[in-house]
C-alpha cells in the first residue's frame, strides 16, 4: 500500500513538472524534428534503399526510427535527471521518507514512461505527412508500445544513475551507450544491409525490437496500389524482420528485467 | 529528561577514510542540539547515518526509541529534515511540494488541510502558497523547507547547515523560526553549523573535528574552559616583560598587540591601569568564544575542505539556478 502511494506521487510529481515546463517540451520534440526533417529528406533525396519494394522511401523507412529515437532521448534525459534530483531537488526529500525505495524507482520510471508516451504523440501526428495512413487504433497500439519502450529505457538509465554521483559521467553515458544504441537499433538503415559484425551488435541492442515493433504498427494501415499493406512488402524487403508479437514479446521481457535490476540497485544504493 | 536521540559508539568508514570515528551523545527532548565543526568533519555523515541515508559501519544509534538499522521506517517517520542543499522541486508550488511530502509520510488529507494553513502562517508563506517554488527567495524556499519537515509532525527536525549561504537578516529570522519551534511545538531541534556565532544560539553543542567528538556541553560552559578572559593591551615596549612578571601569565604578542588570559577581565582592568599608569595605550577585554574554544580543542582554527564532486556540483547548482 505505501508503495502504491510513492509510485503514485513519484508519477504524479514527473507529469505535473512535464506539463509546466513547455520549454522541454519544445526542445525534446525539436530534436527528432530536425532529423526527420533535415537528416530525413536530405538522405531521402540523396539515395533510395536497396531492394525497396514500391511506396517505401526512406523518409517512411525513417518515420518509425524517429518515433524511437524520440522516446529513447526523452527516456534517458528523464532519469538521469535522477543525479541532480538526488542532491538538489525532491529526490533527495522523498530518499529520507518512509518508504520503500524500490516504489521511488517504480514510480520514477512510470513517470518517464509517461512523459515520453505523451512527446510521442506530435511525431505520430506527423504521420500523414510522411505518407503512412494511422487510425484510432492503430495510434494506440503506437502509444502502448512508446510507454514499453520508454518503460526499459528509463529503467536502464535509472539502473545506471542510481549509481552516479555527478552529471561528468553523463557525456560518456551519451556517446557510448545512448548514441550506440540508437544508431544500432534499426532506426536510420536497415539491419539486413548492415555489415555480419554489426548485425550481431544490432540484434543485441534491445531497441532494435521496439523500432520493429513501431514499423510493423505504423505500416500496418497503409494500403499500396498493389492492395497490400505497407507491413507486408517491408516485411517481405526485410525491412521488418520479425512479428509484432515477437518484439513486444522480447520488449516486455528486457523492460521487467530492466525495472527489477534498476528497484534493486535504487534500493541498495547509498 | 528524556532523551530522543542515543549515540554509541558510531562509526562510519568510506574505504579507508574514517568519517565518524567511534562518537558517544545524547540529546534531550525539547532541546536544540547544534553539531559544530569545520566541513568535512563528519556533521553531514552522521546526520545521514541518524536520518538512515547511510548505513553505520559500527555502533548503534537511537531515534525516538527506534534502531536506525532495524526501524528505518519508524526513524523516518519520526524525523523531519531540512538538508543542506535544497530539496524542493521548483517546477511545484509551494502547497504542491507540501502535498507530496504528506503523500509519503501518510498524513491524511483532513488533517493535512488543517495543518498546511497553520505551517504556513507559522513561516510566514501564506499569501505565496500558490506561488511556483521558483519564484521564491533562498530564505523564503528554507522557510518553506523547514514548514515541510514538520508537516507530519516529527519529534526531532533536522537542520544540516540551515543558513549556509544566506544573508544575516535571514539567518536571523530562520533562527527565530527554529526558537518559536523549540517554545510553541515543544520540538527538538538538531543542527549543523560551521558558524561558531550561530552554535551561541544552541541550548548544548557538541563540538566535533576528523571524525571525533571534542566535547558536549553548552556554550557557556565550553567557553568555562578557557578559564578566563581574553585581554589585548597596547603600550610601550617593555610592556611584555613587566606585564609577563607582575601577573605571572604568559603573553604573546602579536604584531605589538600583547595577549593573555585573566579570570575575571573586567575586574582586571582597574588593577592593569594602576600597575602600568601612564605606560598602556590600549585595553580591551574579550569574552572567550567558541573560536577560542575550537582552538583551544583541536589545536587549530575551522578549516575550509577541499572541493569534492558535491562542492563543483554544488557550485554549478548555485550558477545554474542564478542564471534562471
Amino acid at each position: 500500500m505505501r508503495a502504491l502511494t510513492v509510485i503514485y506521487t513519484i508519477w504524479l510529481r514527473e507529469v505535473t513538472t512535464f506539463i509546466r515546463e513547455r520549454s522541454r517540451i519544445v526542445g525534446m520534440i525539436g530534436q527528432p524534428l530536425l532529423y526527420l526533417l533535415i537528416v530525413g529528406q536530405g538522405i531521402a533525396s540523396g539515395m533510395s534503399l536497396n531492394r525497396a519494394p514500391g511506396g517505401i522511401d526512406y523518409l517512411k523507412f525513417m518515420y518509425p526510427g524517429i518515433i524511437g529515437m524520440s522516446v529513447l532521448f526523452t527516456s534517458i534525459f528523464s532519469a538521469v535527471s535522477i543525479i541532480w534530483d538526488r542532491e538538489f531537488g525532491f529526490l533527495k526529500e522523498v530518499l529520507v521518507a518512509p518508504v520503500p525505495r524500490w516504489g521511488i524507482a517504480v514510480g520514477k520510471i512510470c513517470g518517464g514512461a509517461t512523459v515520453a508516451m505523451s512527446q510521442s504523440i506530435i511525431l505520430i501526428a506527423l504521420g500523414p505527412f510522411v505518407g503512412v495512413t494511422l487510425s484510432a487504433g492503430i495510434v494506440l497500439q503506437l502509444l502502448v508500445l512508446c510507454f514499453l519502450m520508454s518503460f526499459a529505457v528509463t529503467s536502464l538509465g535509472v539502473l545506471i544513475a542510481a549509481r552516479m554521483h555527478s552529471m561528468q559521467g553523463f557525456q560518456m553515458l551519451m556517446n557510448f551507450l545512448v548514441m550506440p544504441l540508437y544508431f544500432l537499433s534499426g532506426a536510420m538503415f536497415p539491419v539486413q544491409s548492415a555489415p555480419v559484425w554489426m548485425r550481431t551488435l544490432m540484434t543485441i541492442d534491445p531497441l532494435t525490437f521496439g523500432v520493429d515493433a513501431l514499423r510493423n504498427v505504423v505500416f500496418s494501415g497503409t494500403v499500396t496500389d498493389s492492395g497490400r499493406s505497407l507491413t507486408d512488402l517491408a516485411r517481405q524487403a526485410q525491412l521488418i524482420r520479425w512479428e509484432l508479437g515477437f518484439d513486444v514479446s522480447v520488449m516486455a521481457l528486457v523492460a521487467v528485467v530492466l525495472a527489477g535490476l534498476a528497484s534493486l540497485s535504487f534500493s541498495t544504493a547509498e | 529528561m528524556t532523551c530522543v536521540i542515543r549515540v554509541q559508539a558510531l562509526v562510519k568508514k568510506f574505504g579507508d577514510f574514517t568519517a565518524v570515528g567511534g562518537i558517544d551523545f545524547e540529546v534531550n527532548a525539547g532541546e536544540i542540539f547544534g553539531f559544530l565543526g569545520p566541513n568535512g568533519a563528519g556533521k553531514s555523515t552522521t546526520i545521514k547515518m541518524l536520518a538512515t541515508l547511510l548505513r553505520p559501519t559500527s555502533g548503534t544509534a537511537e531515534l525516538a526509541g527506534f534502531d536506525v538499522l532495524a526501524q528505518a521506517n519508524e526513524v523516518r517517520q519520526s524525523i523531519g529534515m531540512v538538508f543542506q542543499d535544497p530539496s524542493l522541486d521548483e517546477r511545484l508550488t509551494a502547497e504542491e511540494n507540501l502535498r507530496f511530502h504528506a503523500l509519503l509520510y501518510n498524513v491524511p488529507r483532513a488533517v493535512y488541510t488543517e495543518r498546511v494553513g497553520q505551517l504556513l502562517h507559522l513561516v510566514g508563506l501564506s499569501e505565496r502558497r500558490k506561488a511556483l517554488v521558483r519564484t521564491f527567495s533562498g530564505g523564503m524556499k528554507r522557510r518553506l523547507e523547514i514548514a515541510r519537515g514538520l508537516l507530519h509532525h516529527p519529534r526531532v527536525l533536522f537542520l544540516d547547515e540551515p543558513t549556509a549561504g544566506l544573508d544575516p537578516q535571514t539567518r536571523n529570522a530562520i533562527w527565530d523560526h527554529v526558537y518559536r519551534l523549540r517554545d510553541d511545538v515543544g520540538i527538538t531541534v538538531f543542527m549543523t553549523t560551521h558558524y561558531m556565532d550561530e552554535a551561541e544560539n544552541c541550548d548544548r553543542i557538541a563540538i566535533i573535528d576528523h571524525g571525533l567528538l571534542q566535547a558536549v556541553d553548552t556554550p557557556a560552559a565550553l567557553k568555562r574552559l578557557i578559564g578566563g578572559d581574553m585581554v589585548i593591551v597596547r603600550g610601550d615596549n617593555r610592556l611584555k616583560d613587566d606585564l609577563a612578571v607582575k601577573h605571572g601569565v604568559p603573553v604573546l604578542d602579536v604584531d605589538g598587540e600583547l595577549h593573555f588570559q585573566v579570570s575575571g577581565g573586567a575586574e582586571f582592568v582597574p588593577r592593569l591601569v594602576g600597575d602600568f599608569n601612564g605606560r598602556i595605550t590600549s585595553i580591551q577585554v574579550n569574552q572567550p568564544s567558541l573560536d577560542d574554544v575550537f582552538l583551544r580543542l583541536t589545536g587549530r582554527a575551522i578549516r575550509e575542505e577541499e572541493g569534492t564532486d558535491l562542492d563543483r556540483l554544488r557550485q554549478g547548482a548555485r550558477l545554474w539556478m542564478r542564471r534562471r
